[in-house]
């Protein structure tokens, strides 16, 4: 089966029918391995405690925040240079995944805060230009709904995510570029990484969860999004014929 | 396990995750099931698609 093959709605059901089971599978197998890591074999942080289990929720979702949007951009382009349906389908639907774990990053990344800062929040450039993220993957969900023909909403919600992509290094490098309360890069970093392995493990065991998670639920909301294109079809032909 | 001072901190954190997780299981459980009906619904009043109209010819 060739890549052209996938990009066939029909074809892309019947592969994603038979993928879903096993994604669910390791989705589960890898999160009780992550979550068995985490509390009962990673160490508790010589200076923060067991505050630090907080850290294996907020990272794995901070990373997928930015890399769905990310996602999101490439089936822009997609939608935009080769109108092609599975890319603003591709798009549509990882839109409410990627604003859940980035809301996930905000209220785990709060909840680390209040007892390692002393405070919930502060507006400083990486929690602010998170927040701006979320209000993104608000606003594009919202352009969806606003316009009715799918195909026009692709092209607007496309622009507005290729836009929106401007944020992602000013989310990376901010606390590079300005002082904030938020520590710097400890994983992606020239160098390598600066977290003890016993850490380390159990965060990247998480993250590797959390990817499989959308994974699956990406695949299972693109499905449900070409039946209701179907549905939707199938109305007009409908209302067609009796007028 | 000692979860020390903060353990309201951590347990709510991850009580959030696992909410959230199951809600967006359960939003595409659900949804799956609603774009099912209606298409069951429409192809029971006679309704084909468009691929199938063209197999059919």
């Amino acid at each position: 089966m060739t890549l052209i093959d996938l990009a066939n709605p029909t074809r892309f059901l019947a592969l994603t029918a038979r993928m879903l089971p096993w994604l669910a599978v390791a989705t589960c197998a890898t999160f009780a391995i992550g979550l068995y890591l985490v509390w009962f074999v990673a160490p508790d942080d010589y200076q923060q405690g067991a505050t630090v289990k907080i850290m294996f929720i907020h990272v794995p979702n901070a990373w997928l925040a930015m890399a769905v949007w990310g996602l999101m951009s490439i089936a822009s382009i997609g939608t935009l240079v080769w109108r092609h349906p599975l890319a603003d389908v591709g798009a549509k639907a990882a839109a409410p995944i990627g604003a859940a774990f980035t809301f996930l990053a905000l209220l785990t990344g709060s909840l680390w805060g209040r007892p390692m800062w002393g405070t919930y929040w502060v507006w400083d450039a990486r929690l602010t230009s998170v927040l701006v993220l979320f209000l993104m993957y608000l606003g594009v969900m919202a352009l969806w709904r606003t316009v009715d023909d799918p195909s026009r909403a692709a092209r607007a919600a496309a622009i507005l995510t290729l836009v929106g992509a401007i944020n992602l290094p000013i989310i990376k490098f901010s606390v590079d570029w300005w002082n904030t309360l938020h520590q710097p890069a400890s994983v992606f970093r020239p160098g390598g990484p600066t977290i003890d392995p016993s850490i380390l493990t159990p965060l990247l065991v998480m993250a590797l969860a959390f990817m499989l998670l959308f994974v699956t639920l990406h695949l299972a909301a693109m499905r449900n999004e070409i039946l209701r294109r179907r549905v939707r079809t199938m109305w007009l032909m409908q209302a067609h014929a009796a007028s | 396990m000692n979860l020390g001072p903060h353990a309201a901190f951590i347990i709510a954190a991850y009580a959030a995750a696992l909410a959230v997780v199951i809600g967006l299981i359960a939003w595409v459980i659900a949804d799956h099931a609603a774009q099912r009906r209606l298409l069951a619904d429409l192809e029971a009043r006679g309704s084909i698609r468009r691929s199938e109209k063209a197999e059919a010819a």
